[in-house]
């Protein structure tokens, strides 16, 4: 069979330019006495605002996981400390602020021991800042796969901020451990907990696709990010409690969408009056509208990744 | 079934843009540069924020890496794509398999697309054997449960039975390259795009490698195969396409195409090989050769009868009289192999006599004598205490058989070099 096949092969290739120009007819054709129908895709170029692809998505999402697994058990490989690293800096960074902002400024904490209160906002704080620093530079570091294997893109700047959950996990139970020692027990507020993690998951995701697609074209990216970052956290309420703001402008600073999952953790956690309800909600918009901008820019941008990069 | 389209392409084209690269520093003025360091940043900004990708430096030079490429390939068929470098081979597979999008035309896809544009995409050395086949597998879109149920013969077939939990840092190259083909062959789509991946690992296992393949083509999947190796090409492939920059040049049985990707070579070698700029030019030459011409019997072509005439000629140029003028053609085999070397200081002792600037040395020889096969014409010119220039496989030409003893048998390469006349006598004792 195999050589009757070849037979028909060599007459094929003759006509086939002809059929070519015939277009779909001989296709649905085709696909309709075959036995089982495959999958067609079609690729042209694609024009203007393009869909997400949100089930391309999710046909990788096992892609997704073991990228994030791969991340996470290389990222502390060949260090003594390993994992103790994730806990280590938000650790120490919790006390030198506690001596000098504690101790010496004497920055009010909405009345619980300094040491919790900036710790509690340092967790989340690290969690963002990691995954907005690692999703960043994802793309241009995956540069060898993305010129070489066809998926999703942005399977990758998003397993680059799910990897920092272990992180956060870990920093996480430190946090739990200081509550205990400083005696301060949570109240049903903590229900909302996942909801702020996932605000500053979805705030570090926005941000990040912006500059992960940026960063394809303009290295410059590289060098925006840190002073970003840095900025970023002196602009957020984590050395300093927002209740400093009167009310109206309490609220408007939730257009730092960071200072909205700040001020949420300390108060599902520490319960800190007053609570940042109003102020959570404009965090939310504007997250989501970093998101879905972010999510969109990196789409549009994403047909040339492999050209350039 | 056999009727069935399994890939359809229809006026592709690809576009590349090519960065000058310096052009953004050639300013005209100390005053227009500053002004346009202070300028391009906002410059650029705004066209980033236009969603322009090519905002970063200012791109005007576009090329075609494909140009109204239109093919058809059936379900179960292995096509071979050839082409030179930079024909768009590569291009053309990274556009099917949806890494990089086409800029006019479209692709139609039925069925699934694997991809193997190179083997451990996204390996991790600091990772275990076992890790690795997960990862790899699934960046190359295979489903974990997949993965399981393959696992075993992956790793047979990459024989790393006992290094499997290592990290792949420790492993040789061999046993490297050896486990990432065999997580790349066990992927089963229904339509495989294969780059040259081939040309991996020792010869048994580029031999298991082709078999592989093999099975694949035959197992009724559809097989897009790219390769330098004609005679892996030839192996697996029914048909093929030849791409000449970006257009398909001639598609056919696999036979014909690879007479014609042979034809294309020829036309492009022979007739005039400019010298001036030249690859293979010896470093720290002067550049005096010009021109190389090489005519057989039939006229300008590099394709020459055994036991035809050849004739080489050769110009050249320089600024400075050349004293002593030493002039040397040699022509060696594919391996380098120096067989005959012709030089006036040889044959024709008193041919120049006073210094020369410019002029063009004419060989002919008569009755060449080598063995069918390709030879390479190395240039040397000096005046007498060295080189001036020098350009090894300056060009080439092809030797082929022919009824030199006019018996009826030609003389094959595995005869020896060249051919000799001989008488023979028998005496029955």
């Amino acid at each position: 069979m195999a050589g009757g096949q070849g037979g028909d092969l060599g007459e094929g290739v003759g006509q086939r330019m002809a059929v070519v120009s015939e277009g779909l007819g001989t296709m649905e054709e085709g696909a309709g006495q075959g036995q089982v129908k495959l999958p067609v895709k079609v690729l042209r170029p694609s024009k203007g605002w393009i869909s997400l692809k949100l089930r391309d998505l999710w046909e990788y999402r096992e892609l997704l996981f073991f990228l994030t697994w791969r991340d996470i058990k290389v990222r502390y490989q060949q260090t003594v400390l390993g994992a103790a690293w994730a806990i280590l800096q938000p650790l120490f960074t919790m006390v030198v602020f506690s001596l000098f902002f504690g101790r010496l400024v004497g920055v009010p904490s909405d009345g619980v021991p300094y040491p919790i209160f900036s710790y509690a906002a340092l967790v989340p704080w690290t969690f963002f800042a990691n995954g907005l620093t690692t999703s960043a530079s994802s793309i241009v570091g995956s540069a060898n796969l993305i010129k070489k294997v066809y998926f999703p893109r942005l399977v990758v700047p998003i397993s680059a901020v799910l990897s920092g959950g272990l992180d956060f996990v870990l920093a996480f139970v430190v946090l739990l451990g200081m509550m205990v020692y400083f005696a301060i027990y949570p109240t049903v507020n903590v229900v909302w907990l996942p909801f702020f993690l996932l605000l500053a998951l979805v705030t570090s995701l926005g941000v990040g696709l912006w500059f992960a697609a940026m960063n394809v074209q303009f290295r410059d990216v590289r060098y925006v990010v840190p002073f970003l970052v840095q900025a970023w956290f002196f602009a957020t309420p984590i050395t300093y409690p927002s209740s400093l703001l009167p009310e109206p402008w309490r609220t408007l600073y939730g257009l730092n969408p960071m200072a909205g999952v700040v001020e949420g953790f300390r108060w599902a956690l520490l319960n800190t009056e007053p609570g940042p309800g109003p102020m959570v909600f404009v965090s939310g918009v504007v997250a989501v509208f970093l998101l879905v901008s972010g999510a969109y820019y990196f789409r549009r941008m994403e047909k040339t990744f492999a050209d350039v990069v | 079934m056999a009727n069935d389209v399994a890939i359809r392409v229809t006026n592709l084209s690809k576009e590349f843009r090519i960065g000058k690269s310096r052009g953004m520093f050639r300013y005209k003025s100390l005053r227009d540069s500053m002004s346009s360091a202070v300028t391009a940043p906002f410059r650029r900004a705004a066209s980033m924020a236009r969603g322009n990708a090519y905002g970063a430096a200012e791109l005007t030079e576009t090329f075609w890496a494909l140009r109204d490429v239109s093919f058809e390939v059936k379900q179960g068929e292995a096509v071979g794509v050839i082409g030179r470098n930079g024909a768009g081979k590569s291009t053309l597979l990274k556009v099917l398999s949806q890494i990089t999008e086409p800029s006019e035309g479209m692709v139609e896809l039925h069925g699934r697309v694997g991809s193997l544009l190179e083997v451990g995409t996204g390996f991790h050395p600091e990772l275990t054997g076992r890790d690795n086949i997960y990862l790899n597998g699934a960046i190359l879109g295979m489903k974990r449960a997949e993965i399981n149920r393959k696992f075993d013969e992956i790793v047979n077939f990459a024989e790393v039975e006992q290094f499997i939990d290592t990290p792949v840092k420790h492993y040789s190259s061999g046993m490297y390259v050896r486990l990432a083909f065999a997580v790349a062959a066990h992927l089963e789509p229904e339509i495989l795009v294969v780059d040259e991946v081939l040309a991996v690992g020792d010869a048994a296992f580029q031999k298991k490698c082709l078999g592989k393949m093999g099975d694949v083509a035959k197992g009724g999947r559809t097989v897009l195969f790219v390769s330098h190796n004609m005679a892996a090409i030839q192996n697996l492939c029914d048909s093929a396409i030849l791409l000449e920059k970006g257009k398909i040049a001639f598609q056919g049985r696999i036979q014909e195409v690879i007479q014609s990707y042979f034809q294309i070579q020829d036309s492009d070698n022979n007739v005039m090989t400019d010298l001036q700029v030249h690859r293979h030019r010896r470093p720290g030459s002067e550049m005096i050769f010009r021109k190389l011409r090489i005519l057989g019997d039939e006229g300008e072509g590099n394709n020459i009868r055994m036991g035809g005439n050849l004739r080489i000629s050769v110009s050249f140029e320089r600024d400075l009289p050349i004293p002593n003028i030493r002039f040397g053609i040699a022509i060696e085999d594919a391996m380098g192999q120096r067989l005959l070397a012709f030089s006036p200081t040889l044959q024709a002792p008193s041919l120049i006599s006073a210094p020369v600037c410019k002029g063009t040395f004419d060989c002919e020889i008569p009755k060449i004598r080598l063995l069918s096969g390709t030879y390479y014409i190395t240039l040397i010119i000096g005046n007498g205490t060295g080189d001036l220039d020098r350009i090894d496989r300056a060009g080439q030409f092809t030797v082929e058989s022919s009824d030199v003893f006019g018996t009826g048998f030609a003389p094959r390469p595995g005869h020896g070099i060249y051919f000799q006349e001989a008488r023979w006598r028998y005496t029955d004792d």
